[in-house]
């Protein structure tokens, strides 16, 4: 027996149509789930406070302090190296078998575990190099894991900006890195922060990296290479022993806060550029 | 001083390569003396892990993370198909355009909420209704479904809206429903770069660690049945790095390599597969 097409047409429509319903509960369901468990033990004292007992008692700053400081020695890294590969990669060069073993290079980085970016960081900065667990380690670790995203993005970025600009500003007699400053460079500036909210984004989620790089201290860290705990670090080991199930979920939605703003802001800035663009 | 510039962006350039070179550098170092000293085949065939005494076997481990790495598969790819076939075909375009961001979002959660949600909500109810201890092989791969879905979903709608206009107007004008379009025409023609996503997707499942060590029980054991705890290589890296030293340490530093020559040759073919075109 057959079943007539107008039928599988519906059948197919209310499925897919179910199919992507349940995607997006299940993402409802995550953040709601952490949002009504922990938003009523955020108080401004858990915000400001520092970590007493383990995390059985007060707050969370010194978290929030070396989440901080953490993301800014790795954005500080990736953010010129990725914007550098990618000017290179967008404005200066040719297509060709450079180019080609740069860009198997950016995606095979994307690809390496977080795991493995904690192994080699941990061998490299924490013992090698004499680093000891620090933020400093953390930071550069994060920063080779965050690299291919802003290498990506900012390419991307710079490749939708029109010819005619560059046409336009070579035509007046500008040097190749005139051009890219002055010319590239502003127009393309939405995107390119787009990949370094999104690098952003990547460190803070991180848990696996910083764990082994940075270790787990509860102290408020006073230099960077002194041992500290992200927000995700504070809330794995919270969670994981046992040790308050509270406190545990006020970090998670803390947690969970920043990375919505975060990549809401994202989202909204390049939607915005690609409106601009078809405006314009 | 053009020139100066081009060759300082062309070094900057080059640093991904570099640090993937460190990568592996450093990892086989640390890794390779353990491999050849207990030998390749009882490293990666040995079934018993018991690094107090001397027993490095990693397949309980190269089994889990395919079993797990599988559910996810078997969970994910048929959801993440069907949510990229809507949104790139059949959604409004005004609500693909509020969906697509939020099924994004899902790759922006941190693996340790996912985990802590497994614990919390997940594991107990397979637990009861189930059977078995709830950290399971079943759990895993349904949070890992999760996990991967915005890889597959993102990479799957890129390839269908590569497909050429030409292609669904074709068939539409033939008579075709939408259904029938999508479904003989241009998940076809697209099956290549979706074939991509799945294989991307595949590389995150078998990558994932703190989620993973958090729900799946992480027995050392060969797993029995999908309620069975299991082991992944990443969870076997993160349990134990935090205090081992001497051989016991780089015999996770050789479960890394391990793992870096699984996910290689995933992004290897990834690439492959998604530069084919049609």
């Amino acid at each position: 027996m057959r079943i007539p097409p107008s039928i599988t047409q519906k059948i197919a429509k209310i499925s897919l149509t179910l199919a992507c319903a349940s995607a997006v509960a299940a993402l409802v369901f995550v953040i709601g789930f952490v949002l009504v468990g922990g938003l009523k033990h955020v108080t401004w004292a858990f915000l400001t406070e520092p970590i007493l007992d383990m995390g059985r008692a007060g707050g969370i700053l010194p978290a929030i302090v070396g989440t901080i400081l953490m993301v800014f020695v790795a954005i500080g890294i990736a953010a010129p190296l990725g914007i550098a590969s990618a000017i290179y990669l967008a404005e200066y060069t040719q297509e060709g078998k450079v180019t080609q073993t740069i860009r198997f290079g950016i995606n095979c980085l994307a690809g390496v575990p977080s795991i493995i970016f904690g192994l080699f960081g941990f061998i490299l900065f924490v013992v090698m190099l004499g680093f000891g667990w620090s933020i400093i380690s953390g930071g550069l670790s994060l920063a080779a894991m965050v690299l291919p995203t802003i290498i990506r993005t900012a390419e991307e970025a710079m490749r939708a900006v029109p010819r005619n600009y560059r046409d336009v500003a070579a035509s007046l007699g500008a040097t190749r890195w005139q051009v890219v400053t002055r010319a590239v460079l502003p127009y393309a500036l939405p995107g390119v922060l787009t990949g370094v909210i999104l690098g952003i984004g990547r460190s803070i989620e991180e848990t696996a990296v910083v764990i082994f790089t940075a270790g787990s201290a509860v102290q408020m860290p006073r230099s960077l290479f002194d041992s500290a705990r992200t927000m995700s670090v504070h809330f794995y080991i919270l969670a994981r022993e046992g040790i308050s199930n509270d406190n545990a979920y006020a970090t998670a939605a803390v947690l969970i806060c920043t990375i919505l703003v975060i990549n809401i802001t994202a989202y909204t800035m390049m939607h915005r550029l690609m409106r601009g663009r078809r405006a314009a | 001083m053009d020139r100066f510039i081009s060759k300082l962006l062309f070094i900057a350039a080059c640093s991904s390569i570099a640090i993937l070179a460190l990568i592996a550098l450093f990892i086989f170092k640390e890794g390779v003396p353990i491999i050849i000293r207990s030998g390749l085949g009882h490293f990666l065939f040995g079934r018993i892990w018991s690094p107090l005494e001397g027993q490095f076997g990693i397949l309980p481990f190269i089994i889990g993370s395919l079993w797990v790495t599988a559910g996810a598969l078997i969970l994910g790819v048929p959801l993440g198909v069907a949510c990229a076939v809507f949104l790139a075909e059949f959604a409004p375009a005004r609500l693909a355009a509020v969906l697509k961001p939020a099924i994004e979002l899902l790759a922006g959660i941190p693996s340790v909420v996912y985990g802590f949600l497994g614990v919390m909500w997940l594991a107990p109810i397979i637990r009861v209704h189930l059977g078995g201890p709830g950290l399971s092989i079943l759990a895993a791969s349904c949070v890992l479904a999760i996990m991967i879905l915005p890889t597959i979903v993102g990479v799957s709608i890129d390839a269908i809206h590569a497909v050429p206009r030409s292609y669904k107007e074709g068939s539409l004008a033939l008579g075709a429903t939408e259904w029938q379009t999508a479904w003989r025409v241009i998940l076809p023609a697209a099956r290549s770069g979706i074939l991509a996503g799945v294989i991307l997707g595949m590389g995150r499942a078998v990558g994932e660690t703190m989620a993973v060590i958090m729900i799946s029980g992480n027995a050392t054991q060969i797993p029995h049945s999908i309620l069975d705890s299991v082991r992944t290589l990443t969870a076997n890296i993160a349990i134990e790095m935090g205090y081992a030293v001497g051989d016991h340490r780089e015999a996770l530093f050789a479960t890394g390599i391990v793992l870096f020559f699984f996910i290689m040759a995933l992004n290897t073919v990834a690439l492959r597969v998604a530069r084919r075109r049609f």
